[in-house]
């Protein structure tokens, strides 16, 4: 379905760039089948690019302007969470639901004349219309919400943060036994499927807990996420069954990722103050 | 998982047993029993979420439900108004979680009992007329369970101002009426995960495929009638 000719790759974040898979398939999310060029006139681009098509030959998919994006694998093998979160969930959570909300957004994106050329992040504040959201909201929140839950835990993870994630985390909500208190209350009174957020709040210039409802993602308000939990039940359902509150515990003892915190931290200060540096006197 | 007698079976037209509880007569609720085994409704759903769905799910909207009432009743008789409101949320959920569960159990029944018969006579008629077929109800049904965001149910319900079957969708647990006072639910079909993922997994489509082998349209026609008379 993705044409031969060539791709750009666009990546998004800093984590993406540290946390890039290290099998073959596509672990870019932005392919462009026709010249880049086309961007950079957007008045003209649409169609222009549609009068370009006429002069080649071959077949129409592969000189159409279209964005595909291509499927992210988690960065780590499907059952490296055993056995907190199986083989079987990651094959169904990852190879099933997140690869429909994929599929069904490239196949939307097929039929768009306005959406393309958007990195991923732009593309959920752009389908969210502010408030409006757009058919397309949904698949693309949920992609990038999994892809972001999927680099928020590691195999060997849980254990505390470290550093100046535990600083800002000490600072913010008193201490970590309070936040994490105070998160897995968010997680279990969660009412319906959501999402669980550790963001930075830029104007506040602090750590927050955030709760949002089926696909929204704290991207929209313009929060920097740091870590993320899914609290749809098909993300704990063939492990844990009804019993949320042993999957919460279980994620934040042995599965979050605290190391793709700290780097999404890092990332966040280069965009929110959050104080001076200690420099040492002489 | 004994088999239940008739008398339980007309004990689920209300919304449970009802205890009296405190000094103002607080009713609290409590766990309705299934008109069949756990096993009786496979191979359309599994025992395993049957009594997973009873068991817990169910029963744990009962717990948070009876702990809000009584919440509520403490807050009232404060006069906490900030705190009656506060409460909303969670009774409308437990709450809405309770009144439709309820309906569900009583929406399915094992095969050898009429499970999946299509229905005669009025509510057929009815069907037919708002739908053009019973065909084209199910692939509706259908299409807006599998289309539901998230979590939620879909119904077929009747609408007692316009005196037609309609089919509608509700989010999470919010009970039918908050969708139109005058609709009455006949038939709902729960489309949250917990409803059918240790079975079907992601295929969500399918469970709705199958569940129609296992449909009461017995009970569905007799609030029919009943209802709009």
């Amino acid at each position: 379905m993705i044409s031969q000719t060539f791709y750009c790759e666009m990546l998004s974040s800093l984590t993406r760039a540290m946390l890039s898979s290290s099998s073959p398939p596509p672990s870019s999310h932005l392919l462009l089948t026709h010249s880049s060029h086309c961007l950079k006139t957007p008045n003209l681009s649409h169609r222009q690019c549609k009068q370009q098509k006429r002069w080649t030959h071959g077949s129409q998919r592969a000189s159409r302007v279209v964005a595909y994006y291509g499927l992210k694998e988690p960065p780590y093998k499907l059952d490296a969470l055993e056995p907190y979160m199986s083989r079987r969930t990651l094959e169904v959570h990852w190879g099933g639901h997140h690869r429909n909300y994929l599929e069904g957004l490239n196949k939307q994106l097929e039929k768009s004349d306005i959406l393309y050329g958007y990195t991923f992040d732009e593309l959920v504040k752009a389908t969210y219309n502010n408030g409006n959201p757009l058919p397309e909201f949904n698949n693309a929140a949920q992609v990038w919400n999994h892809d972001f839950f999927w680099e928020s835990m590691q195999p060997g993870g849980g254990d505390m943060p470290k550093l100046g994630v535990l600083e800002q985390i000490e600072k913010d909500f008193g201490s970590y036994t309070s936040f994490r208190e105070k998160f897995i209350e968010a997680a279990l009174t969660l009412f319906g499927s959501g999402w669980v957020w550790l963001v930075l709040k830029r104007e506040e210039r602090q750590l927050k807990i955030v709760r949002t409802s089926n696909a929204i993602c704290p991207l929209v308000w313009d929060d920097i996420p740091i870590i993320c939990l899914d609290m749809w039940e098909h993300a704990y359902y063939l492990d844990y069954k009804n019993e949320r509150g042993k999957y919460v515990d279980t994620f934040m003892n042995h599965l979050v990722s605290w190391n793709a915190a700290m780097v999404r931290m890092a990332r966040a200060e280069a965009f929110v103050n959050l104080g001076e540096p200690n420099i040492p006197v002489a | 998982m004994a088999l239940r007698a008739l008398a339980a079976r007309k004990s689920l037209a209300g919304s449970g047993f009802q205890r009296i509880l405190g000094a103002r007569g607080l009713q609290t609720f409590s766990l309705p029993d299934l008109p069949y085994d756990y096993g009786a409704l496979e191979p359309a759903i599994s025992a395993e979420i049957m009594q997973l769905h009873h068991q817990k799910h169910h029963q744990a909207y009962i717990t948070n439900y009876n702990k809000a009432l009584e919440q509520l009743d403490a807050a009232i008789a404060k006069g906490d108004a900030s705190a009656v409101v506060k409460l909303q949320s969670a009774i409308k959920f437990n709450g809405g979680g309770h009144v439709n569960h309820s309906i569900f159990w009583n929406n399915l029944s094992p095969v050898k009992e009429g499970g999946g018969e299509p229905p005669h006579s009025s509510l057929g008629w009815a069907i037919d007329q708002s739908f053009g077929s019973f065909d084209a109800l199910i692939t509706k049904m259908n299409a807006e369970g599998a289309g539901l965001q998230g979590s939620g149910w879909v119904w077929l319900a009747l609408d007692k101002e316009l005196k037609k079957v309609v089919v509608e969708t509700t989010a999470n647990q919010d009970p039918l009426v908050t969708k139109g006072a005058s609709l009455v639910p006949l038939l709902g079909i729960d489309v949250w995960e917990h409803a059918y993922y240790l079975q079907y997994k992601n295929v969500r489509p399918d469970y709705l495929k199958n569940i129609w082998k296992v449909i009461n349209w017995k009970y569905a026609s007799q609030v029919y009638e009943k209802e709009s008379a």
